[in-house]
């Protein structure tokens, strides 16, 4: 008897329900179109701020790629340029930086609006506030590219100076002509076509140029070029820590690429995949270079390979297939292992590859991205490509160059020889990085 | 007493601790070096670009004994670090003047 009531209490339980269906309150989309947008909202929120955390923690990747491939007695001086690349570069970018890169611009070559976060009221709508922050850690992973083709010789100052002006001058003023209607602004080179879906040329060419401008005006470390012409090898004091930065550099590029999209929906997944395929296929073929060439598979370009492999499918990571992605990825390897050994060969010190990996790869992605376009490509779209890479050029080169140029006549740029062969820890910082270990060469 | 200093390959330390243990001496002092002698040494490739490493770590053993089993303890770091190939290192056998424990004062023989 009581479990007769109780199956039909229960029953009449599971009835309510479909009597209330029946009586037409049922819940549609469209009746829900504000909560669900509202929703969405949030969505975009939350995966763009992770991926610009995952983006940030590509600034530890980097540090340990720059120290891993130099010396110990400069680790704790490439540690300090990391730290103020960011630091200083948040600033910067807060102050000018979001400005000219993202305000309102008339003419389509210039941002003139939003310093100082002018455009964000408390309380208003704090979209700006996470567009801001996955924008910043772009900028700064552009300053700090730098850091690495002039490591080991640059006076810690200089590089400070050097660090403020490319990301609140150099990095938006271009950024602004490729992205700027992402925001506020519009751009000229945009309006043109120009496909970096987030940052081949943007952030890795910019980076990649300037940086050869500083290993330039630098001149090359002391001891790395013979008499006769020779290269001479500087080994780096860490691979293993070069390592975990690279694996680090890949996991923040998870944000970098999916993370452009500033939208939680689907698109993610293909340039996840993407990223992943033309990272992994770029150390393959890194490797395979490297061990024809010089007879042993080469951790340290293997490790360039992959980041090669990322920066190239960077440009093109939304709009190529993931066979696309493996070849451009590959291509990068190569490219970049003959890149590094061309600019040896031209006496142009990179401890690092920087420029190889972030100013000839980052060209090649742009390019690629025009190559192997799902929907189609075509000689107008290449005939873009090639513009924007090419003002690329102009402008991060030709910036930097200037800026280099000044600091070493003014301030001076490169440490004296004596520094230079004690080690920049003791000369620039008084400290060293491994306090209880005896440190040779 | 004499100083008995021995360079040795590095993976040979524990082996030559043990020899030394059974013959009763029990205090050395253990330090990393770099050398070369008729070992040459190899090429290391960086980057693409060839470098020589000629400085090749080893194990710098020393140890201070009575005169009387200077023979014995040398034997016993032969036959211990002997692999019968170049690099296997050397003995060198110096005069002491004078040893003295800190702790307690105590000199030469007393103090060995």
């Amino acid at each position: 008897m009581k479990r007769k009531i109780l199956t039909i209490a229960l029953l009449g339980l599971f009835m309510l329900p479909i009597v209330a269906l029946a009586a037409g309150d049922a819940p549609t989309v469209a009746k829900n179109a504000a909560a669900v947008k509202e929703v969405q909202t949030h969505l975009d929120y939350v995966w763009t701020l992770i991926a610009a955390a995952l983006v940030f923690f590509m600034q530890a990747g980097f540090a340990m790629v720059e120290a891993g491939f130099t010396r110990a007695k400069n680790a704790v001086n490439i540690m300090m340029k990391n730290l103020m690349d960011f630091s200083i570069g948040s600033l910067a970018f807060w102050e000018i930086g979001f400005g000219l890169m993202f305000g309102v611009s008339k003419t389509g070559w210039l941002g003139t609006s939003g310093f100082f976060f002018s455009d964000f009221k408390p309380g208003g709508d704090p979209w700006i506030l996470a567009f801001w922050m996955f924008q910043c850690v772009f900028a700064a992973t552009a300053a700090t590219i730098v850091s690495g083709a002039m490591a080991e010789r640059t006076r810690f100052v200089s590089y400070l100076l050097y660090s403020a002006v490319i990301s609140a001058l150099i990095y938006p003023i271009f950024g602004s002509w490729a992205w700027g209607s992402l925001f506020h602004g519009n751009g000229w080179l945009e309006g043109l076509g120009f496909i970096d879906f987030a940052g081949s040329t943007v952030v890795h060419s910019i980076g990649g140029w300037a940086a050869l401008a500083g290993a330039i005006v630098l001149g090359p470390r002391i001891g790395k070029y013979g008499k006769n012409g020779e290269v001479r090898a500087i080994p780096g004091h860490n691979i293993p820590l070069a390592t975990v930065g690279v694996f680090i550099l890949w996991l923040g590029w998870f944000g970098f690429n999916p993370g452009s999209t500033t939208a939680g929906n689907k698109d993610i997944a293909m340039i996840f995949v993407n990223t992943n395929l033309a990272a992994a296929a770029g150390s393959i073929m890194a490797m395979i270079t490297a061990w024809i060439m010089f007879k042993k598979p080469d951790a340290g370009m293997t490790l360039n390979g992959a980041l090669a492999g990322l920066v190239g499918i960077t440009a093109g990571c939304a709009n190529v297939s993931p066979t696309s992605s493996v070849i451009i990825g590959a291509i990068a390897g190569t490219l970049v292992v003959l890149s590094v050994t061309f600019i040896d060969r031209i006496h142009i010190d990179d401890p690092v590859g920087a420029v190889s990996v972030h100013g000839v790869c980052g060209a090649w992605g742009t390019l690629a991205a025009g190559l192997f376009n799902i929907d189609g490509m075509s000689a107008k779209i290449i005939m873009t490509q090639l513009t924007g890479i090419g003002t690329a050029f102009i402008w991060s080169f030709g910036c930097a160059f200037i800026l280099f140029k000044v600091l070493d006549k003014t301030i001076g740029l490169r440490v004296s020889r004596e520094e230079e062969m004690e080690g920049l820890d003791v000369g620039e910082h008084g400290a060293s990085a491994y306090h209880d270990f005896q440190i040779t060469g | 007493m004499k100083r008995v200093e021995a360079i040795i390959k590095p993976f040979k330390l524990d082996d030559l601790k043990e020899a030394l243990a059974e013959i009763g001496v029990s205090g050395m002092t253990v330090s990393e070096v770099k050398g070369f002698g008729r070992q040459k040494g190899h090429t290391e490739i960086y980057r693409g670009a060839e470098y020589q490493v000629d400085f090749i770590p080893k194990t710098k053993v020393t140890m201070v004994v009575a005169e009387d089993i200077v023979e014995e303890v040398c034997q016993a770091i032969i036959e211990a670090c002997r692999t019968g190939n170049i690099g296997d290192g050397k003995i060198f056998v110096s005069d002491v003047d004078a040893v003295l424990r800190i702790r307690t004062g105590e000199r030469d023989d007393a103090a060995i």
